[in-house]
């Protein structure tokens, strides 16, 4: 039980990942958690509007029963599977997120700077999160895939298209980081 | 509802595995872009080596799906401005918030809701990508 409270190790995660995308297409499906937004998109009236939300969405129902899944593993592996949170980051990274004026650094699985209520109401808070996640939803539609799709089924199936998209996911990550970041904060 | 049980089971296997790889951690992608931890190469490497196996052996071994079709990957259209552009806005957002499209929903059952809002804004911005796309290169 020890082994299940502590953090996985990569190497036991990783595989575990690969299983769940063979799973899927053993199903006869994908994985691809992305398509889900624009499947909500459609659920939401936007096919009325905009042909690209003009699909038949309930055929991507079994996605939707997968982030179900998802979020109820969370709830179970954060509540019931962990030691209380006390992560493992590399010294570097701590050394850097404390000269940006980062506090209890690796104490929660999100960073109270950013996440809690208090920070999320400041100008600057609730910015980061809604551009930051306006340019992963817009993102991913673009390159047609996020993490799962193409970084994991992607390449795992030796496809070019996806080596691009994720070297676009490096190069857009790169300069947020190291370009973007010390001007933020 | 039956059909859909292998499905739930599936996600929140899933959800169980980033939380414990925290993978779902805004910590671990800084992390990562900054090169200074194996953590999340090691996870996509495990991840990609294990997948490009599974998926070569069950070529070589003829597997079905269980609707007893050839088990195959959807293939990507052949293509590269959408994937460089797509692919780099996609990483800004990722680096940004440090949640991907998987992690968002799996962060929700941590109980951090404050993720919502950037739930909300990637609906936003799918959106937006399916009111441009005609008028966006390809």
């Amino acid at each position: 039980m020890e082994y299940i409270l502590q953090p996985w190790p990569w190497y036991v995660s990783g595989p575990c990942i690969a299983i769940v995308m063979f799973l899927l297409l053993y199903f006869g499906r994908t994985f691809g958690m992305s398509s889900n937004l624009r499947t909500l998109c459609a659920i939401g009236g936007a096919g009325k509007r905009v042909a690209f939300f003009k699909f038949d969405w309930k055929s991507q129902r079994w996605n939707l029963v997968v982030v179900l899944g998802a979020i109820f593993g969370g709830f179970i592996a954060h509540y019931f599977l962990s030691n209380p949170i006390h992560m493992d980051l590399s010294e570097a990274t701590v050394k850097d997120l404390t000269a940006l004026g980062f506090n209890d650094i690796g104490q929660s699985l999100l960073p109270p700077e950013l996440f809690r209520w208090n920070s999320v109401f400041s100008l600057k808070g609730i910015l980061i999160l809604i551009i930051g996640g306006f340019l992963v939803g817009f993102g991913t539609r673009y390159a047609g895939g996020c993490t799962s799709g193409h970084a994991i089924t992607g390449l795992s199936s030796l496809q070019l298209p996806s080596l691009i998209a994720v070297i676009g996911f490096f190069i857009g990550g790169l300069i947020m980081i190291h370009l973007i970041y010390p001007i933020l904060f | 509802m039956g059909k859909y049980i292998k499905f739930f089971i599936v996600g929140i296997f899933f959800g169980i595995v980033l939380v414990k790889s925290e993978a779902v951690s805004w910590y671990r992608i800084f992390e990562m872009f900054k090169f200074q931890s194996f953590h999340m190469y090691g996870i996509i490497g495990t991840a990609v080596g294990t997948g490009i196996l599974l998926l070569l052996l069950s070529k070589k071994n003829n597997v079905k799906t269980i609707k007893g079709t050839t088990l195959n990957v959807p293939l990507k259209e052949r293509g590269f401005t959408r994937y460089i552009i797509g692919g780099t806005i996609f990483g800004l957002g990722w680096a940004l918030c440090g949640a991907c499209p998987g992690p968002m929903y799996i962060l929700l059952g941590t109980g951090a809701f404050s993720i919502i809002i950037v739930i909300i804004a990637a609906l936003l911005g799918t959106y937006t990508y399916g009111l441009l796309k005609n008028k966006l290169p390809h």
